[in-house]
């Protein structure tokens, strides 16, 4: 166990370095001199300039600007926001627990639509209650989710007037009404992942059902209830179960536009803002940010998936 | 392979066309793409009305004969714009994952055939690129080129592009081992040859089933990105920009939001139908016959 966990930090930390050269030549792309940007009515005036550029270490060869970029990155400084001139490293955690609290609920609801979804469907396989779970699910998929938001909005909000339209209240303040402003795009959030899971549950437990441990079971005459539950789910999760973790990473990209409709100030509408301000070291943090949370997430879905699954715990 | 199959001299190409044709919901699928292309192509011609034509004595008028999607907020009319709208998502879609299939299959079979430190290095660039969510990369890439269509186009295609690395570098790496790429390989045929010739043709059908489900995402990419601005510009019409400013008239004329987004949706679920259907008419393991 330990040697594979050394064996597996051996490969994210060549991954990160690649990431983190990635993340900096971003910079590059863009059109047009930064300087130029910052120095906003100063333009003009070239000592400013000049000054801007010595700050930015923009003077300096490529190598030297990245080796410096990335020795703060590791101190944890991601650099300053140009716009709100606060620590892009402090605005990301401050961002960050909003929409961890919508990604919480959005897999709660997923979890628990898409999951008994995918062994129902897997147990009445080709009968009509399969295509119809099946239709729903594509229609899960292919939903673009800020549409659906919309339409939420213009349903709930709109017509019936059962929910706020948009904004977010912090759950330590009211619970409530924190649950009342975050369900909705929560579900929108969820009917994704749901779909995902739902897909992958049914091709588990397909694959389960099939297998000769089952047939020993029903031979046995256990209950076929038993049979599906005991024998063939625990067996069909575990692919699931990682799969559910990097779903839960992938949510957190869903949620820049669902944020954005939505009004909720996390993660995904500090980007947007950033992208629209065109306030580049926040575009840089976040997506170094949300790398980093990815490449955990995945190491924590191989560390689930080893301890479920007790055939690798040897390797 | 069943012996029916060999016994009737059908070809697997012909099989899986056959296969593909009884799919009722992917030929469904196709049926909606045909009509999205042709709307798309035929735009110019077919829309009842110039999407770029501002009346300030027709704002936002719901659906009715002469507009049967309403008309927007300045009063353009919202089914022809919907109509020229197709052109950017389609084109968005097709040209993205062309790119992405492009840079990603020649890097992807290099890493599979090209030694170990090649491997090594393709491959982790390729988890470096995976590990950033799709959206938040194209974004960001967006956001740093500039708000442009084509800029747009190529920040999905390099998204995208690490997934047909990875389909390509297992594949070469499967063919790799198997006794045809041995013997021409002891032919002498350098692996530049082997790759296109022998190693392509056999990953050609997953790579379709990947790219056309790969294009309902570049699709809602695209639409995402115009969505925030950083696709296509207005005036000009796309779908995502069209969603963007019906936002603020949600109360007032929901129409404005319901028709580009219905629009969005039909695309990719009909892409991803002719995708499953591929998939489960290429699969050679498949039962169904």
């Amino acid at each position: 166990m330990w040697l594979w966990l050394l064996r597996r930090l051996g490969q994210v930390i060549p991954t990160l370095l690649i990431l983190s050269v990635l993340v900096f030549a971003l910079q590059q792309l863009m059109p047009g001199d930064p300087a130029l940007i910052l120095a906003g009515e100063e333009r003009g005036d070239p000592q400013v300039l000049a000054q801007i550029r010595a700050e930015l270490m923009l003077d300096r060869p490529l190598h030297e600007q990245y080796l410096h970029w990335l020795w703060r990155v590791l101190h944890g400084d991601f650099g300053f926001s140009w716009r709100i001139r606060m620590p892009v490293g402090q605005l990301i955690l401050e961002k960050l627990p909003v929409t961890f609290q919508l990604a919480a609920m959005s897999f709660v609801i997923g979890v628990a639509i898409g999951v008994p979804a995918g062994v129902m469907s897997a147990v009445w396989r080709d009968k009509p209650s399969d295509w119809a779970i099946n239709g729903i699910a594509l229609f899960g998929i292919s939903m673009p989710n800020f549409w659906l938001g919309i339409m939420m909005i213009l349903l709930f909000s709109v017509q019936l007037g059962w929910l706020p339209p948009s904004g977010y209240v912090p759950l330590w303040e009211d619970p409530v009404m924190s649950l009342q402003t975050t369900i909705m795009p929560a579900f929108v959030l969820g009917t994704g992942v749901a779909s995902v899971l739902m897909r992958h549950t049914r091709a588990a437990m397909l694959g389960a059902l099939s297998q000769d441990y089952v047939r020993t079971a029903r031979a046995k005459g256990l209950s076929e209830t038993f049979v599906v539950g005991k024998h063939a789910l625990r067996n069909a999760l575990i692919p699931v179960v990682t799969l559910g973790t990097i779903e839960f990473g992938r949510l957190l990209a869903g949620a820049v536009l669902t944020e954005q409709i939505f009004s909720i100030p996390g993660f995904g509408k500090l980007v947007v803002d950033a992208v629209f301000n065109r306030d580049y070291p926040v575009v840089q943090g976040v997506v170094m940010a949300t790398a980093l949370i990815f490449v955990t997430l995945s190491l924590i879905a191989d560390m689930l998936y080893m301890a479920i699954n007790p055939r690798l715990r040897t390797a | 392979m069943s012996g029916a199959d060999i016994e009737s001299g059908e070809s697997p190409g012909r099989r899986a066309l056959r296969r593909f044709a009884q799919h009722k919901l992917a030929m469904f699928g196709l049926v909606i793409v045909v009509i999205f292309v042709l709307a798309a192509a035929l735009a110019p011609w077919i829309a009842p009305f110039d999407p770029m034509e501002t009346n300030w004595s027709r704002l936002r008028q719901p659906p009715s004969w002469t507009h049967p999607f309403g008309t927007d907020e300045n009063g353009r009319d919202v089914l022809s714009r919907v109509l020229h709208g197709a052109r950017a998502s389609m084109m968005a879609g097709v040209i993205a994952v062309g790119g992405a299939v492009l840079i990603g299959v020649p890097i992807g079979l290099l890493a599979g055939l090209g030694g170990k430190w090649m491997d090594m290095v393709i491959s982790r660039v390729a988890d470096a690129m995976l590990s950033i969510p799709f959206l938040i990369l194209a974004i960001a890439l967006a956001a740093f080129l500039g708000p442009a269509l084509e800029n747009a186009m190529l920040a999905i295609a390099i998204s995208a592009s690490p997934i047909f690395v990875r389909l390509a570098r297992g594949m070469a790496l499967d063919a790799r081992n198997t006794d045809w790429v041995e013997a021409a390989r002891a032919m002498g045929n350098p692996p530049w040859r082997i790759g296109l010739l022998h190693v392509l043709p056999n990953i050609l059908p997953p790579l379709l089933v990947q790219a056309t489900l790969a294009i309902a995402e570049a699709i809602i990419a695209e639409a995402s990105l115009s969505f925030l601005g950083l696709g296509q510009q207005p005036p000009n019409p796309s779908w995502g920009s069209m969603l963007n400013s019906a936002q603020r008239f949600i109360e007032s004329a929901p129409w404005l939001a319901i028709f580009p987004g219905l629009a969005i949706f039909l695309v990719v679920l009909a892409f991803n139908l002719v995708g499953d259907g591929l998939r489960d008419a290429l699969d050679p393991r498949s039962q169904k016959r």
